[in-house]
């Protein structure tokens, strides 16, 4: 059975404007049997406006190992968040 | 449960003192609340034994589809029929959802299937009792989508990321099929003396077998002990049991219909009913493969599968034929 129907990744936008999304994946022989798979596995309930599908063999991630250098340099960039600086309640809204 | 009687691999939970740094620093994100992912480290026991639990929960919900399956063409009405299709649909999806889940664990959906159809893997026992009257339709949706909603809301909270996405997904669309079974119910114990007793009829068929859903008690078992410190069982199935019963008896009174059990009564002191385990010699027989529809639904699996080949094999060669000739993958 080697010849497995390959994964796909499938991402969703919702009604409201909102980035895809991603929501699971699925088995299809092509990109055109995987959006129409994804409309009856991912959008039964009106969950969507628009669909995205990707090869899952096409995604690289990072690997969990490179989570301290990569995301521990924005830990002590505190400065980044607004409530790092205090501004006084006479200045109103800001 | 779906999952009935999976074994962790191993024997017992161990200390902090004979653990590895790395099942350490594992049981430590466990513990934290932290979401465990595909390509993070884990214990091989751990992943060998999600394997077995959703693959179970998965195959579940696609041989869960034949009972309600067989009712969809004798529907009593189109909208009956309408949304009998819809909850069907659902369960494929169900299992759709938990296969992908399966497979983040390094184990083929091919393979899934076919230990299915070779019948190394189980499914729930409850969906080897037959659905025999339209009310059956009606005690499928209250008393087995809702043993199910019992013991898949605590799933929502796994430790293994993509099971929990799985179960929050799921269990926003549980609440549909039990409603609509419940609802299937009230017609018919609210209607002809025929329909109530089909309904009282149904209600004495799928109890016992929906109890046994969650497995036999499990409170002194070391498997259910190491799969709770890893946050991939949640509760003991005696209290998912109990808290089943005590849901669904007051359900049942106001229907007008009587659960076939002398005796189950309110126990004040426990602030619990009391109720009678199943007849567990039954249960260990239906797993064993000797419940009154095992063969039929393996069959049923495997003549689907079978008879899809030459679409999986057409779609495969089409898909081949408009990539043209691609590099081995
Ligand atoms: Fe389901
Ligand atoms: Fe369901």
């Amino acid at each position: 059975m080697s010849n497995e129907l390959p994964l796909w990744e499938i991402f969703i936008r919702g009604q409201h404007g909102m980035s895809h999304r991603h929501v699971g994946s699925l088995h299809a022989s092509d990109a055109e049997m995987a959006i129409r798979h994804a409309r009856d596995v991912y959008t039964r309930r009106n969950e969507g406006v628009s669909i995205w599908v990707v090869r899952a063999a096409d995604i690289t991630a990072s690997a969990p190992g490179e989570k301290g250098p990569l995301f521990d340099p924005s830990n002590d960039k505190v400065y980044r968040h607004p409530t790092f600086f205090d501004i006084p309640d006479d200045v109103g809204a800001m | 449960m779906y999952a009935q009687m999976v074994k962790s691999t191993g024997s017992g939970i161990k200390s902090r003192e004979e653990m590895s740094p790395e099942e350490r620093h594992f049981q430590d994100r466990v513990d934290a609340g932290e979401k465990i992912e595909p390509k993070d480290w884990m214990p091989e026991g751990y992943r060998k034994t999600l394997i077995r639990q959703i693959g179970q929960h998965a195959h579940s919900e696609i041989v869960g589809q034949l009972p309600e399956g067989n009712w969809i063409t004798r529907a009593p009405t189109l909208e009956r029929k309408a949304i009998l299709l819809a909850k069907v649909q659902d369960e494929a999806g169900h299992g759709l959802y938990l296969y992908c889940a399966a497979e983040t664990l390094g184990i083929s959906r091919d393979e899934l299937t076919r230990q299915l159809l070779s019948g190394k893997m189980k499914y729930s026992s409850i969906f080897n009792y037959p659905t025999l009257t339209w009310a059956d339709i009606g005690a499928v949706g209250w008393l087995v989508d809702g043993a199910a909603i019992m013991n898949q809301v605590p799933l929502q909270r796994t430790s293994y990321g993509p099971y929990s996405r799985a179960m929050i997904r799921i269990c926003k669309e549980e609440s549909f099929h039990q409603r609509q079974g419940y609802d299937i119910m009230m017609k018919m114990a609210n209607g002809t003396p025929e329909q109530r007793r089909m309904a009282q009829d149904a209600l004495d068929r799928f109890w016992y077998p929906s109890l046994m859903m969650f497995g036999p008690s499990d409170a002194e078992s070391v498997h259910s002990a190491q799969s709770m410190a890893w946050k991939i069982k949640i509760n003991t199935n005696d209290e998912l049991r109990q808290k089943f019963v005590d849901q669904t008896v007051p359900q049942a009174e106001y229907l007008g219909l009587t659960v076939p059990d002398p005796d189950l009564k309110w126990n004040e002191a426990r602030g619990h009913y009391d109720f009678s385990e199943p007849d567990w010699e039954e249960f260990f027989e239906v797993l064993k493969g000797n419940g009154p529809c095992n063969v039929e639904r393996m069959a049923a699996r495997r003549k689907a599968w079978d008879d899809g080949a030459w679409v999986r094999e057409g779609l495969m060669a089409h898909a081949a034929k408009h990539r043209g000739p691609v590099a081995a993958e």
